[in-house]
């Protein structure tokens, strides 16, 4: 088992410790030919949306990547991950890969002041903790969406077949619960 | 829950890691940085040239740019402070920036000490050009740290040498013997926690960018390979000839760091640099602004 990272700017390294930590190998993303490299998940990072969105297209990289996910490449996006999976973007009108049908919310908590951490269930499992750092939230999803967890009535965890976005981070937290469940997924498609 | 928002304030700068941070004058030029992959950007009346060309003193930014500047990007916008002004903190805080830059371009409003940061909500961001300056800066409460380098100049010289002094002072405390890093607190002057820290962890505890005279793509990525973990470019961009091209080099230069031949494809046909002073020309020392 071996899962990509993109690793064009953002907390990359976060993800590749969870990994670690896992005892699952990973690899970084930088440029096209890195895509060459046979992989079971790819991992979307935090960061800034429109600087990896920018970056993708400027280094050949995006239509493979989408490619790769719309042909069922297991993937997870956290935060700008997340904006860069929806469909639709609320308050931005970047197209990015689009393959989950979310409408997405960019900044949805404000400024930085706004950034919080809490304790929450996700798919199931409780006090799993939960980072967001100038985070979106999910406002609406299609019939294919699964809602994977819930913070103050807002949708901040969905899932749609090997699709697996958060809009908080789980990179940030010494809790392995959410790449687990992400590394799961991966199982699941190569057998 | 002091601690809490320290932590989270900690953590945004670790999503503007691999990133590059723009000085922008208006609404228009935010914009163009947003759209070569800036990941933040740095709101300011004048780039650090133009603070060096006009002289006299320089404050925080009008609120009313900010505000624009604000209403411009979805990406986070940071302001200057000058160093121990913790009124224009204060007016910061109030409009929500996302990051405070206690910064040596302004002209320092306190000889002494530095804003108190552990009374904000909102982070901040310190220069330093040794390690000693860097955790006094952290003790303050400080959640992000850059390289001083030498604003407005152009010249990578500071900077690279802020960056290796940081980088093998570091290196020093690793080696040191932990029954002799309570004298090394003292001669550094901060906390025996942070010196232990830096001993176990082989790092600052917060992130550290490159700032201070970066200008090309080559620039940037020298930074990176000295340890930087991101680079703030002041008046690099707006002051070049092709500010739009110059950004999304950077930008890729500093995600490609270590592969010369995408160094090589960006750095190609940029237009004019910044033309710059060398450092020897300049009279203004902002580096030695704030101990």
């Amino acid at each position: 088992m071996k899962i990509g990272i993109l690793a064009l700017q953002g907390a990359f390294i976060e993800h590749a410790k969870m990994l670690q930590a896992l005892n699952v190998d990973s690899f970084e993303i930088r440029q096209k030919k890195d895509l060459d490299q046979p992989m079971d998940g790819i991992i979307l990072p935090g960061g800034e949306s429109t600087t990896m969105y920018k970056l993708l297209v400027d280094l050949e990289m995006f239509d493979i990547i989408k490619e790769k996910i719309i042909n069922g490449l297991p993937v997870f996006g956290t935060c700008a991950g997340l904006l860069l999976l929806a469909k639709t973007v609320h308050n931005h009108s970047n197209p990015y890969i689009q393959t989950m049908d979310i409408v997405a919310r960019k900044n949805a908590y404000g400024r930085q002041l706004g950034s919080f951490r809490t304790v929450s269930s996700f798919a199931g499992k409780a006090n799993v903790p939960f980072v967001f750092i100038r985070a979106p939230y999910v406002e609406s999803i299609g019939k294919d969406v699964e809602v994977l967890a819930v913070v103050d009535d807002k949708i901040v965890a969905v899932r749609q077949g090997n699709q697996l976005a958060t809009a908080f981070h789980p990179e940030l937290t010494k809790d392995l619960s959410i790449h687990e469940y992400f590394i799961d997924i991966c199982k699941k498609a190569i057998s | 829950m002091k601690n809490e928002r320290y932590e989270l304030n900690k953590e945004l700068a670790q999503m503007l890691k691999g990133g590059v941070i723009m000085d922008v004058t208006n609404a228009e030029q935010a914009k163009i940085a947003e759209k070569a992959g800036a990941c933040a950007v740095m709101a300011l009346e004048r780039i650090p040239a133009d603070i060096r060309a006009a002289g006299g003193v320089s404050r925080m930014s009008d609120p009313k740019l900010i505000k624009e500047i604000q209403a411009a990007v979805t990406i986070p916008v940071m302001a200057k402070v000058r160093i121990g002004h913790f009124a224009e903190a204060q007016i910061l805080e109030a409009l929500e920036i996302d990051y405070i830059d206690e910064s040596e371009v302004l002209s320092p409003a306190d000889d002494i000490y530095h804003i108190n940061k552990h009374d904000f909500q909102v982070p901040f961001v310190c220069g330093a050009k040794n390690l000693g300056e860097a955790l006094r800066r952290i003790d303050e409460g400080a959640s992000m740290i850059r390289t001083k380098g030498e604003p407005g100049t152009g010249d990578v010289i500071q900077a690279v040498k802020h960056m290796r002094l940081i980088q093998s002072e570091i290196q020093n405390l690793v080696s040191t013997r932990a029954d002799e890093l309570f004298n090394k607190a003292k001669e550094l002057q901060v906390s025996y926690d942070l010196v232990k820290y830096v001993h176990e962890n082989g790092k600052l505890p917060v992130v550290n960018f490159a700032a201070g005279g970066i200008a090309t793509p080559a620039d940037a990525s020298l930074m990176m390979q000295l340890g930087a973990e991101g680079v703030f470019v002041g008046s690099g961009i707006f002051k070049s000839g092709d500010p739009a091209k110059r950004a999304a080099a950077i930008v890729k230069a500093v995600t490609n760091f270590k592969d010369a031949k995408v160094l090589a494809e960006v750095s190609e046909n940029l237009g004019e640099a910044m033309v710059g002073i060398n450092e020897e020309e300049i009279e203004l020392l902002m580096r030695e602004r704030g101990e």
